[in-house]
């Protein structure tokens, strides 16, 4: 198996007496979907949150490429090409599409005037490599466009700045059926191209089809780490809801401790 | 807006089933300042056929210098507005910039132009307070400049001991109220200053990253912040850009009334909000543009000339200005409903 790309070891993280993290590993390989699963309250925003600098690890270390890094705040994540797309989107709906995807991060002549055509272009030429048809003009306003739209923009937004991580927090959580497939279309392209994605979601049927590994959490703490071809719907479920399934998972007894 | 269409239809995009009122809806939605430029059109053509002089280079080019202080203080108040805040103080600043340079000026015989730097600083240092309390204490804005707005007005009646100074006709200060002729046409510096900010603000919201970042934390603070924007500076930017626009105002409102009067703000900050409303930007943040407000401001003062010339009570003046507040407002929450 190749390198992974992203190397979380024995991070540890609490808000004050509560630890919400304990000594999780965990690993991003380019070129694959690794699901990130766990119930409500397993971590999962936390360790999303801790990986993009939003929130800083008390303990543990990263590696990005093979070698050790820090990343204390989003803009390191995003120089390291770490991009996150929040599960509200955080798209600005006054805004139009290229208005939103370079939102931040504008390109300019000569450092003051608004470079336009550029960022138009290179919006243009994104969504065409992500194979996004549904778009009827890169100049429409944000609010104008149905979730499943939305979500397709925000996606491109993250992989406008040559990322090579991109984390995806219930990309298809307020979608319907149709919309849902094409997201996660789009989040297969993604890893297809070379990309690590990580992709949270409670949708069972969605992570083993899209993802090809599974990392679960439970209480903090990774309960699993396995391929998603070797695995299946129960399996996962038990996983998620008892830290443990068959002989695989977290011994009971530090189940407990941290329960 | 996160309407969610259902999925089936959700990729066609062509508005193809929409109504009449459906269409208008996105067109003044995509286009914040028509709906003002149409009515101001109408008032001009209904005022214009009622009274035989409104329309006469006389009576517009008094009715533009009578709407350049109201015009270049609504900058200001727009630029605000777009973060959706208000200031509610920014009448009293610009009495209080004014107060500053006319009495170094006169008083202290500090020569016109250090006088009028030091005002506009004033009238900065007036923005930096609001902008400080709002962002860096996180009080409303409402309340801040509540507040602010009986400070200034305070600080100015006790620094001018009530008094009203006039200036000296040669005075440097006075400059923006002497007239340049374009054909009949006469027309103050104090306007052309006025249009030169409209144009300066209205193309760095339009053409810089400062703009751009004004609209998404105005419309969005929380989303504008995860996409890397320091929005707390934003936020205090647009105080200090107002500021700006209220030193300017002070000195087109020095040659308007040849000097300085502590009293006369009151007016000035309710008449700023009223031009940036009924020029359709919305005072929930995210959307609108300056020019729109010049449009609003010119659209208060045909009312007021085109009644006045008209014969009619001068009360109905600001009873239509009301109508025209509640209607434009109407109008925003309407268009604010359009549907994909």
């Amino acid at each position: 198996m190749t390198d992974p790309l992203l190397e979380l070891r024995s991070v540890n993280k609490s808000f004050g007496p509560v630890q919400v993290l304990h000594d999780v590993d965990f690993r991003v390989y380019p070129g694959q979907v690794t699901a990130l699963v766990g119930d409500n309250g397993a971590g999962k925003s936390t360790l999303v949150k801790t990986i993009a600098g939003i929130y800083r690890a008390d303990s543990g270390d990263f590696a990005f490429d093979g070698k050790p890094v820090t990343i204390h705040s989003p803009k390191e994540a995003a120089d390291l090409g770490i991009e996150v797309v929040y599960q509200d989107l955080a798209l600005c709906d006054n805004l139009d599409i290229v208005q939103n995807m370079f939102l931040g991060r504008e390109a300019t002549s000569g450092g003051v005037v608004l470079d336009e055509l550029t960022m138009e272009e290179r919006a243009r030429t994104t969504l065409a490599s992500l194979s996004v048809r549904t778009v009827k003009s890169v100049r429409q306003s944000v609010a104008s466009l149905s979730g499943g739209q939305r979500q397709t923009v925000a996606i491109a937004k993250a992989v406008l700045w040559n990322s090579r991580v991109v984390l995806l927090d219930e990309p298809t959580a307020a979608l319907g059926v149709a919309q849902t497939r094409q997201v996660l279309d789009l989040v297969r392209r993604l890893a297809d191209a070379g990309l690590g994605v990580v992709l949270i979601s409670h949708n069972m049927v969605d992570v083993l089809e899209v993802s090809d590994r599974i990392t679960a959490l439970y209480l903090g703490r990774v309960a699993a780490d396995l391929p998603a071809k070797e695995s299946n719907l129960s399996q996962i479920v038990e996983l998620i809801t008892a830290g443990r399934s068959g002989d695989i998972g977290i011994p009971a007894a530090t189940a407990a401790e941290s329960a | 807006m996160s309407e969610q269409t259902a999925p089936a239809s959700a990729e066609e995009l062509v508005p193809s089933r929409h109504s009449p009122a459906q269409r208008v809806q996105h067109l003044l939605h995509r286009n914040p300042a028509l709906s003002p430029l149409i009515v101001l059109v109408v008032a001009v053509l209904v005022f214009g056929v009622v009274s035989e002089n409104f329309l006469r280079p006389q009576s517009l080019s008094l009715l533009v210098q009578q709407m350049a202080v109201v015009g270049a203080l609504a900058v200001g108040q727009t630029v605000i507005v777009l973060t959706a805040g208000i200031d509610l103080s920014i009448g009293m600043a610009m009495v209080l910039s004014s107060l500053v340079m006319v009495k170094l000026n006169f008083d202290h015989g500090v020569p016109g132009p250090l006088a009028l730097l030091i005002g506009i600083a004033a009238g900065i240092l007036t923005g930096v307070v609001n902008g400080v309390l709002v962002t860096r204490i996180n009080l409303p804005p409402f309340i801040v400049t509540l507040g602010t707005f009986s400070i200034f007005t305070a600080v100015a009646l006790l620094y001018a001991a009530g008094q009203t100074t006039a200036l000296p006709d040669d005075s440097f200060l006075l400059w923006t109220g002497e007239t340049i002729r374009i054909g009949s046409v006469g027309i103050t510096w104090g306007v052309l200053l006025m249009l030169v900010l409209y144009a300066g603000v209205g193309f760095a919201l339009r053409n810089t990253a400062w703009g751009r970042h004004l609209y998404a934390t105005g419309d969005d603070r929380d989303a504008a912040e995860l996409a890397g924007i320091r929005t707390k500076r934003v936020l205090l930017s647009a105080y200090v850009v107002a500021g700006v626009t209220v030193g300017v105002a002070a000195w087109i409102l020095c040659g308007r009334v040849g000097g300085a009067d502590p009293n006369a703000g009151l007016n000035y900050n309710l008449m700023s909000i009223t031009a940036v409303v009924i020029g359709g930007t919305s005072l929930f943040g995210g959307r609108g543009l300056v020019i729109g407000s010049l449009l609003g401001a010119l659209i208060v003062q045909v009312f007021n000339s085109g009644l006045a010339l008209a014969g009619v009570d001068p009360n109905y003046q600001v009873l239509a200005t009301g109508i025209l507040v509640i209607l434009a407002v109407a109008v925003d929450q309407w268009i604010r409903r359009v549907k994909a």
